[in-house]
């Protein structure tokens, strides 16, 4: 079966995936079902997302031919795919603006959102703003503190953020609180969840709503070198950038497909938040997939530099895609990626954002294992103004305070 | 032991409503159960602390994550409910799915049988995903209660009621628990879309914590179900509190049919009101 024909009327890839919710939920969810069925029937809304892709958030984004990057590696071409160019920064806006069209169409007034490094809840709040919603955004507070530069950017764009205090106080407990948020409010809210993730119809939305990047980097890479690329690579949180740029590449069986999440300190030990590599299949949030958990079946604290990968769950379909073969999943540990972050800055000018750089620390080992004559497309998915504090930290960047 | 069908058979010949009490499992539980139940609870739902309960409201987390902490596991819920139902009346586990799923749902249900349960209360599997739990079910003979909210469509209420065993769960109000200064608007008509398609009998839980609104409710629904209202009590109070708020609502199950809604909003007890 290939990934388009899936998931299937219950919102299941494989055995993942499903609507495990309160009951509560289920009539939302079936509402959501049927307004995003129809709105992609009505050739005006789809027109409008498209006008609004192209004129609001900047599509296309540009490709990148990472020519010193390439050199470095000193493999194959790598090319990048430039979401960190779109409107408000990364590829969040895709489906952020899809979502809030969806909660407009379906005549609710209030938007509420989780987010952990920010970047999803400023897309929100953006979309929110543009099209004159209310909007709510939670975001645990250890996030809060590490990238308190999108907090103020979402309070600018008129939104609330709550910082959550309960459980680990990251973005697996600001899902959980956006959930009773929504399960209290369900009548005027809508919940844009910001991955590929969630119950059904959640995965399969995200995912359609961010396929728009594959489908112009699978036409901008055959442009620029006459062919498919070898490998697609990708960061992996919940894991909506990979399964946009993906999606357009499963059915080309010649093309690699390579996630990469977040290894922390590394998988051997207990800090980290790499799900495939290091997890088990179990129920969150409303899906199952792979889950840290312990053998009670309690979700585990993560740990990660980059607050946007420090889930411990994943998209079902990714999980699917793991269960298959389809693609394959890498772990990518706190120091690589801040490596990463420091080389494609200065070989190519582009600061991305830390969850981008465990791609591009990927993209360089994996340009090195296929060799010269190959070609490797990275979802550039952020870009690290949000970042640059813990950047300042890690590199010791910043000179020490006059008078000191 | 009496089954949960024996418990109900017997309120509805006393016409009186049944008093479901729950408290998540760990430090204090048993004791608290114990008083609950020589207060007159009827029947006893133990809680399966879970990390992530994205149906409860602050008071349940706060006892959860302490149960949490003090390392209460799924053994431990056994453990429970072997000394509740020793007592006599019915127990039922709660729980959110990813533990059973973990601890495998088969073995689960030889466990809990073996442990004198009497069923299980699942508020995030769907029936859609429930056809592994109810075979387990019906081979061990546990009741499978699942939850309808006032969203569910008729549709919904009549497939998930002919699921049910035991009772049927209605959610009195959209949201998570807590307890409630108004009892529910909607749930009578919920309560009635219930019996238009079953005779299992319906329980009415979220919101309740006065005896005022215990009686409230029993006038419209065979059991009523009080969970924040025993957390609170026992995390301020302990065993003590729990069997004098158990005394309060079982004196309300007990008031004369058929009950005239009181005028005025019940008065709420003090800090117990949404939290
Ligand atoms: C720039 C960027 N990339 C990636 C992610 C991870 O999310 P996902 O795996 O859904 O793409 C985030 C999340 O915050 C992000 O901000």
């Amino acid at each position: 079966m290939t990934a388009e024909a899936l998931p299937d009327a219950s919102g299941h890839f494989g055995r993942f995936g499903g609507r495990f919710v309160p009951e509560a939920l289920i009539a939302a969810l079936d509402e959501l079902s049927e307004a995003y069925a129809s709105a992609r029937r009505d050739p005006g809304w789809t027109a409008e997302l498209d006008r609004l892709l192209r004129t609001y958030v900047g599509r296309p984004t540009p490709l990148t031919d990472a020519a010193r990057l390439t050199a470095h590696a000193g493999g194959a071409r790598i090319l990048l795919k430039r979401e960190d160019l779109a409107h408000t920064g990364s590829h969040k806006l895709n489906n952020a603006l899809g979502q809030a069209l969806l909660a407009r169409r379906m005549g609710k007034t209030r938007v509420i959102a989780e987010t952990g490094a920010g970047q999803h809840g400023v897309a929100t709040a953006t979309a929110c703003a543009y099209l004159g919603l209310d909007c709510v955004v939670y975001m645990g507070e250890e996030d809060t503190v590490r990238q308190a530069l999108n907090v103020a950017r979402m309070r600018m764009l008129g939104a609330t953020v709550v910082p959550v205090t309960t459980g680990t106080r990251t973005l697996k407990d600001a899902i959980t609180e956006a959930m009773r948020d929504w399960v209290t409010n369900v009548d005027s809210t809508h919940y844009v969840i910001g991955s590929v993730m969630g119950p059904h119809p959640f995965p399969m939305l995200v995912r359609d709503f961010q396929r728009v990047i594959g489908d112009e980097a699978r036409q901008q890479v055959q442009e620029l070198v006459g062919r498919l690329p070898d490998a697609v690579t990708a960061c992996v949180g919940g894991g909506s950038n990979a399964m946009g740029i993906f999606s357009a590449f499963v059915p080309d069986a010649t093309v690699d497909l390579v996630g990469y999440e977040a290894g922390g300190l590394g998988v051997e030990g207990a800090l980290h938040a790499a799900t495939i590599a290091a997890g088990s299949p179990g129920v969150l949030h409303g899906m199952r997939t792979f889950l840290l958990q312990d053998p009670d079946g309690q979700t585990l604290s993560t740990a990660s530099i980059s607050a946007g990968l420090d889930y411990p769950g994943v998209g079902p379909e990714h999980a699917w895609l793991h269960d298959t073969g389809r693609a394959t999943y890498r772990s990518v540990t706190d120091g690589q990626a801040m490596d990463a972050l420091k080389l494609l800055a200065h070989t190519e000018g582009i600061l991305c954002a830390i969850e981008t750089a465990h791609a591009v620390h990927g993209a360089v080992e994996l340009a090195r294992e296929l060799g010269p004559d190959k070609v490797v497309l990275v979802c550039l998915s952020g870009r690290g103004d949000k970042d640059m504090d813990t950047a300042a930290r890690w590199f010791g960047l910043l000179d020490p305070a006059p008078g000191r | 032991m009496n089954t949960l069908a024996e418990v109900f058979a017997a309120a509805r010949a006393e016409r009186r409503g049944v008093l479901v009490g729950y408290l998540p499992a760990g430090p204090g539980a048993d004791e608290a159960f114990a008083a609950m139940v020589a207060a007159g609870v009827d029947a006893v739902e133990v809680g399966l602390p879970y990390s992530d309960p994205v149906l409860d409201g602050p008071v349940i987390q706060e006892a959860v994550d302490r149960a949490l902490a003090a390392g209460t596991s799924p053994t431990d819920v056994l453990r429970t409910v072997e000394g509740v139902a020793r007592a006599g009346v019915p127990v039922l586990v709660m729980t959110y799915w990813n533990p059973i799923e973990r601890y495998g749902p088969a073995r689960w249900a030889a466990d809990l049988a073996a442990a004198g349960g009497a069923g299980l209360i699942t508020p995030d599997l769907p029936p859609e995903e429930a056809g592994p739990w109810l075979a387990a079910a019906e081979e061990h003979r546990l009741d499978p209660v699942f939850l309808v909210a006032p969203s569910s469509t008729d549709a919904r209420v009549a497939r998930i009621a002919g699921l049910c065993r035991g009772f049927v769960y209605a959610t009195a109000v959209m949201g998570v628990t807590g307890a409630r200064r108004e009892t529910s608007a909607v749930a009578p008509g919920l309560v009635a879309r219930v019996r238009a398609v079953t005779d299992t009998p319906v329980g009415v839980g979220l919101g309740v914590s006065t005896g005022d609104q215990a009686a409230e409710v029993a006038g419209y629904a065979d059991a009523v179900i009080v969970g924040s209202a025993f957390v609170r009590t026992v995390l301020d109070s302990g065993a003590a509190g729990a069997g004098k708020l158990a005394a309060e609502l079982a004196e309300g199950v007990r008031r004369p049919l058929p009950r005239p809604v009181p005028a005025a909003a019940p008065p709420a007890a003090p800090g117990l009101d949404g939290i």
